[in-house]
């Protein structure tokens, strides 16, 4: 069950940017690519061989494997739905926030590496905003198990964990914060911009301007990992609510970030860079309403 | 102190008729005379004269729409300094640094005393894009960002060099001349006509018309033959089409440029109906090839002109909607309101032309001050300004003009409509032959869709072109733009930049 649930994970990892490809263009009145597109170019990107600055040192080149390697194991923590996943051991809410801060971390020293100014702008943006957002995915992952009074995600999200069904608004409320969590992480409007060609307004993007080949595909894969990850999260908090099985929170996830993520691409504009910090600040400050929600309905006070 | 009094509907002028002043008498006049906004050079550049360097400036007066002309002399052997003009008028910078590259002339207490566009017969060769003197600060918390000159995708050549305080800029600099061509050279080069307008046309792509028309016109009074009426008009509904079109792309790039795809893609579809519409005109989706002297290869046929007219009422329809879609969406106006602010005072120390004065409140509309052809005799054009100076203000200024233009095109094909009925437009065909005035100066002064374009023709004792000297509106707005972004975070360069959409190869030429 294990094998499947971890299946499950990179299907819906590879399913997410195509349904926002599609969004975007349907919305915009075009028939849009292929649906995966995607797939042929990370396969073309693969073919590539590798082209290295002579400045940059090992730093460098170990990368995107280290930022690849961070994206699978805390992936392997999430469960869809009811079904087990691969790892899990009491305190993983925790330990996945930091193993993807060490991908983060390596992909940040690797832009400084390289000397560029553009990277350099990239890394303290990327820094500064990682940095924000992990007040709101540690409330995020509290609130879950503070409802649940279990500290890992297997056990948070097993069938048998007595749900109690006044904590619906709480864990919808949390899911609302992953999906917020979800468009900044994986580097989306209105943080960030992953279509365009400027270089100075690109924050996740211009950390990667010099690699090609296949450190660039595990960038990218690495990146969709990280969605499904933030998106399965969101989508089993949702399934809490009325149905927790694998057969809903698969397609949710999917469904959700791919029809969210299109639709706020379509029709809005990207923030101010200045504005972000405002952006991710609101975000912390929902997860944390629910963090206290939560609070407050466990300490059941009698209303008089 | 002299100056030949001409109009821009006027006849060339013999360069004997121009006065001669001494220089101090040049530089107390003008200086004086540019305190007053209603005065800005159009043209100011050197050209040998036998063993002496003769220096002319046509200065316009938009109050009374008079261009002025005069010159002055510098001796073969005489080295003295002459005294910077640039530094009390630093809209004056970008011809001094001109003149001096290319001479070698002295200008004493110039600021900026740096190359404009490296040109082959330049006269110092040592001075080259590699060792351009860029300007630098030190200090622990600032850092330099370089762009460019190779940019990220279809824009051309230039180089950009950033001085940043963490996201602030404090300082940018331009460094251009990456597509220096000799357009000034090759147009004397040859004396077959056609080949001349057709270099005309490729001085900007996105501005065919203008500047084919602003060349078309210099010959034109040099030939001294008189236009018919219609010709002009089929000129001016090319040039607003040509403003339509451009406006209508830069408003979908600035879109582009903040994620907002909508608007993207509505003003994409919108550009290229307007560009197929002049495909349809004349086979090229640019106009190249209908702005020829005296006549035209593609005279409007009735059914062409209703077509036109059609096609003209539609984007104007539709893009009136993306436009009110622009002002109301939130995310939109957080962006583009109170960024890049260029204040009316400084666009009018610097000179700047064009919308993007008109967008800080400064009025130069050559349509309106100095009107030729259809502007001068059936359209009376009122200028759109805005007062905010920023992007903004900008593309407010773009839109308005979109529409604008198309009232224009509208209204020049329904008289076409009334006078010809169904029968065809009596337009000649292009005469390529007729000789020039031997030794005279005339200039075509045109507002393009970017601004002022200026052309100033001089032919020697033989009639032939003896010297071009072309001026795009970039020319002045490139130094607005980095204006623009002084303290601005440097994230947002990018719209600044395309709020300004200047031309790369309009300024290196």
């Amino acid at each position: 069950m294990s094998a499947f649930n971890t299946l499950l994970l990179f299907i819906v990892a590879l399913a997410i940017p195509g349904v926002i490809n599609r969004t975007r263009a349907r919305l915009a009145g075009r028939r849009g690519i292929r649906f995966a597109q995607h797939l042929y170019d990370l396969r073309l990107h693969m073919r590539k061989g590798a082209v290295y600055s002579t400045t940059t040192t090992a730093l460098f080149r170990t990368a995107p494997s280290v930022y690849l390697g961070a994206a699978l194991v805390s992936a392997l923590m999430i469960p869809v739905g009811n079904l087990p996943p691969l790892l899990a051991f009491d305190g993983d809410v925790v330990c996945m926030a930091y193993v993807l801060a060490l991908g983060r971390f390596a992909l940040i020293l690797a832009a400084w590496d390289t000397g560029s100014s553009f990277e350099g702008m990239g890394a303290s943006r990327e820094a500064l905003y990682g940095a924000l957002v992990e007040p709101a995915l540690l409330l995020a992952a509290g609130t879950l198990a503070l409802t649940t009074g279990c500290t890992s995600f297997a056990r948070i999200f097993d069938p048998a964990t007595l749900h109690d069904s006044q904590y619906i608004i709480v864990l919808l409320l949390t899911a609302y914060v992953l999906l917020k969590i979800v468009i900044t992480e994986s580097g989306r409007i209105p943080v960030d911009d992953p279509r365009t060609h400027l270089e100075l307004t690109m924050i996740h993007e211009v950390m990667c301007l010099d690699y090609c080949g296949v450190d660039l595909a595990m960038i990218q894969l690495a990146g969709w990992i990280k969605t499904a990850l933030f998106a399965l999260l969101a989508a089993d908090a949702t399934a809490t609510a009325f149905c927790l099985r694998w057969w809903v929170a698969a397609p949710l996830a999917v469904l959700l970030t791919g029809l969210s993520v299109g639709i706020v691409e379509s029709t809005r504009a990207r923030n101010k860079l200045s504005r972000n910090t405002t952006f991710i600040l609101t975000i912390t400050a929902l997860a944390a309403l629910a963090f206290f929600t939560g609070y407050l309905l466990q300490l059941n006070i009698p209303l008089a | 102190m002299n100056w030949l009094i001409t109009e821009n509907t006027g006849s060339c002028c013999a360069l004997k008729d121009i006065p001669e002043n001494s220089y101090a008498a040049f530089y107390d006049d003008l200086t004086t005379r540019l305190n007053d906004p209603r005065y800005h050079v159009a043209q100011y550049f050197a050209l040998p004269d036998n063993n002496r360097l003769r220096f002319f400036c046509l200065l316009l007066d938009d109050a009374t729409g008079q261009v002025l002309i005069a010159s002055h002399a510098l001796e073969y052997y005489d080295e003295t300094a002459l005294p910077s003009l640039t530094a009390l008028h630093p809209a004056l910078h970008a011809f001094e640094r001109d003149i001096a590259e290319r001479y070698g002339v002295q200008f004493d207490g110039m600021p900026w005393p740096k190359p404009l566009r490296f040109p082959f017969d330049r006269y110092d060769r040592g001075s080259t894009m590699d060792n351009y003197p860029f300007y630098s600060m030190k200090g622990g918390s600032l850092h330099e960002v370089n762009v460019g000159p190779i940019h990220a995708g279809i824009i051309e050549p230039g180089a950009f060099r950033f001085i940043c305080n963490g996201e602030r800029v404090l300082h940018l600099e331009i460094a251009l001349g990456y597509q220096h061509r000799g357009i000034e050279h090759l147009v004397t080069a040859t004396d077959n006509r056609l080949r001349q307008i057709c270099l005309a046309e490729a001085i900007a792509g996105d501005s065919t018309i203008a500047h084919a028309t602003a060349f078309a016109e210099a010959i034109e009074k040099l030939t001294g033959h008189e236009r018919p009426a219609e010709l002009e008009r089929e000129r001016t509904i090319a040039l607003e089409l040509e403003r339509m079109a451009m406006q209508i792309a830069d408003t979908g790039a600035l879109s582009m440029d903040i994620g907002y795809q909508l608007g993207q893609v509505a003003c994409e579809a919108l550009r290229t109906m307007t560009i197929n519409t002049t495909q349809a005109w004349c086979g090229n989706r640019f106009g190249k090839g209908v702005v020829r002297p005296h006549g035209t290869n593609h005279p409007l046929s009735p059914e062409k002109a209703r077509m036109i007219r059609e096609n003209v009422r539609e984007i104007a329809r539709r893009y009136d909607e993306v436009r009110h879609d622009l002002k109301s969406s939130p995310s939109l106006l957080a962006r583009f309101e109170a960024c890049g602010v260029v204040p009316r005072e400084e666009m009018q120390r610097i000179g700047g032309v064009g919308q993007a004065a008109r967008a800080s409140g400064l009025v130069r509309d050559i349509r309106a001050t100095h009107p030729w052809a259809s502007f001068a005799k059936c359209l009376h054009h009122e200028s759109i300004v805005k007062r905010q100076g920023d992007v903004m203000a900008r593309l407010m200024i773009r839109s308005r003009e979109v529409l604008q233009s198309a009232g224009y095109v509208d209204r020049l094909l329904e008289l076409y409509e009334q006078k010809y009925g169904d029968g065809p437009t009596p337009c000649p065909t292009p005469d390529y032959t007729t000789p020039l005035a031997p030794s005279s100066l005339s200039f075509g002064l045109v507002e393009g869709w970017r601004g002022e374009t200026c052309h100033v023709i001089i032919t020697d004792t033989g009639g032939r072109i003896a010297a071009a000297r072309i001026k795009d509106p970039s020319l002045h707005n490139w130094l607005a733009l980095a204006l623009a972004v002084r303290g601005e975070g440097i994230s947002d360069f990018p719209i600044c930049n395309k709020s300004f959409n200047l031309s790369y190869c309009g300024h290196d030429l």
